[in-house]
């Protein structure tokens, strides 16, 4: 019996302009599992990631959600670009980003940021999504935070109000793209906290990060991204035990 | 003061053509404003260029030059194309819509760079994360990028629109019957040219007070979950 994977990339290639900064990354998530992305700065980590859900268009290569492929083709320029924009769009409910600098909408409160996927784009009722939201607020620990705007909560808090709004559309697999690096230290934590306990209700989760320890103990898998190639991938166990490659050495010592 | 109650019809006339003209121009800015804020920022090289002949055309031309312009050359031309094609035989352009239509777009261009300023500043990452979301391009327009865009736009909605409130006052020189035109005809004929010019003037300050405070409570509505220093 073969299982579809919950998310597979094959052979991805991205540049800008005649700089390529993905070469030809594969990548195979199947459900439950927890993939770090690691690397040094400009490895294409976050480029990668974007790519997945075509906020950045990838020059070629193709990306299946669980079997669906999302389909591209290319225009009379020889561009690559989406197929079908409603196929695009549906697939991306199905795949929520966290993205670094959290991008709450800042006009909108705490409840209503949470509201906005499930009322307008999945069009569930009211009442259904109120009581969730609630529940998924009360998970990341901000019940009390409700009716607060974006500008009156702290970096952590905004953070974990974006991984409740990710939440909320009930997604297959979820992006996070350096979640905690634009937190002060003391913030990482909670924020942390809460994506281990996602990851242990078994969400199928890519995460590109610097937590080290994060990869080491929550991953079920670990990649080390180096100039846009995948160098070395493996258990978190075996990578930081026996780093194979002189890249991901030199990486980790620079790290450490 | 008797004076001016015997002139009140003209002067009221007067006053509700100001207004006419102040709106309908709004509007038609306003749209021409999106227009090119949107072309500005569509990343199609044609779009982007027309816009910018455009704002830069316009805001370099006196608006009385243009006014003067559209009403009679326009007319002209209208004409001489009708003539030439054979397909429209003798046309007449209002004052009402060469006014109109020449404020307006002079003001388009303003609310052009007004818009686009306004969007910019929208950060990228929100429009983003509505796109993740599965969003499809017209929701993140009205639900994300629209309401902050009001917000932005508005210290520079304000001032075009006072200024374009008061620019109306230029199409007395085609003869149309504003605010202005009458109260000069007025005060003309009846030798107190000072009083009913006074008159204007108190009438024009009345209507950009009720335009402030009709902003100031847009601003409120729009303001929502900015932190005030």
């Amino acid at each position: 019996m073969t299982v579809t994977s919950a998310l597979k990339v094959e052979n991805l290639h991205k540049s800008f302009g005649n700089h390529e900064v993905i070469k030809g990354v594969s990548l195979e998530a199947q459900k439950g599992d927890v993939i770090a992305i690691l690397g040094a700065s400009g490895a294409g980590k976050s480029t990668f990631l974007r790519c997945i859900n075509l906020l950045e268009t990838p020059n070629s290569g193709d990306v299946y959600l669980a079997g669906e492929k999302m389909r591209m083709k290319q225009n009379r320029h020889g561009e690559t670009i989406p197929e079908d924009i409603r196929q695009v769009e549906r697939m991306r409910t199905r795949l929520a980003m966290v993205f670094q600098g959290f991008n709450l909408w800042s006009h909108m409160t705490v409840m209503e940021n949470i509201l906005e996927g499930p009322l307008y784009v999945q069009k569930i009722a009211k009442a259904e999504a109120v009581e969730k939201a609630e529940a998924l607020l009360e998970k990341v620990g901000l019940s009390d935070r409700v009716d607060y705007y974006p500008a009156h909560l702290s970096g952590g808090q905004q953070q974990r109000v974006a991984i409740a709004r990710a939440l909320a559309m009930d997604p297959d697999v979820m992006l996070f793209d350096e979640p905690t690096s634009a937190l002060d230290p003391e913030l990482v934590g909670e924020v942390l906290a809460v994506m281990r306990d996602l990851a242990e209700e078994g969400r199928t989760m890519l995460v590109v990060t610097h937590e080290m320890g994060f990869a080491r103990d929550v991953s079920s898998k670990t990649v080390f991204l180096h100039k846009g190639e995948i160098c070395e991938e493996g258990s978190p166990a075996k990578l930081f035990t026996k780093p194979a490659t002189d890249q991901f050495k030199a990486f980790l010592a620079r790290i450490n | 003061m008797e004076l001016i109650l015997e002139y009140q019809s003209q002067l009221l006339a007067g006053t509700l053509m100001t207004i006419k003209l102040a709106l309908v121009s709004l509007i038609i800015s306003v749209l021409l404003g999106l227009l090119g804020a949107w072309a500005k920022l569509s990343g199609n090289r044609v779009a982007q260029k027309t816009a910018d002949v455009y704002t830069t055309v316009v805001r370099g031309i006196p608006d009385l030059v243009l006014i003067m312009l559209v009403f009679y050359g326009g007319q002209v031309t209208i004409n001489a194309i009708g003539e030439m094609s054979g397909l429209w035989g003798y046309l007449e352009i209002s004052q009402f819509i060469a006014g109109v239509g020449t404020i307006g777009v002079i003001f388009g261009a303003y609310f052009t760079e007004t818009f686009r300023g306004a969007i910019m500043a929208i950060p990228r990452g929100q429009i983003e994360a509505g796109i993740s979301c599965g969003m499809p391009r017209l929701l993140i327009f009205s639900h994300i990028i629209w309401p902050q865009m009001v917000r932005y736009a508005l210290p520079g909605f304000t001032n075009n629109w006072l200024v374009q409130l008061k620019t109306t006052a230029l199409v007395s020189v085609i003869g149309l019957q504003d605010l202005v035109y009458n109260a000069f005809t007025a005060g003309r004929s009846t030798g107190q040219l000072f009083t009913f010019m006074a008159a204007a003037l108190f009438i024009y300050l009345i209507l950009t007070a009720i335009s402030d405070i009709a902003l100031r409570a847009l601003d409120r509505h729009y303001s929502r979950g900015v932190v005030r220093a």
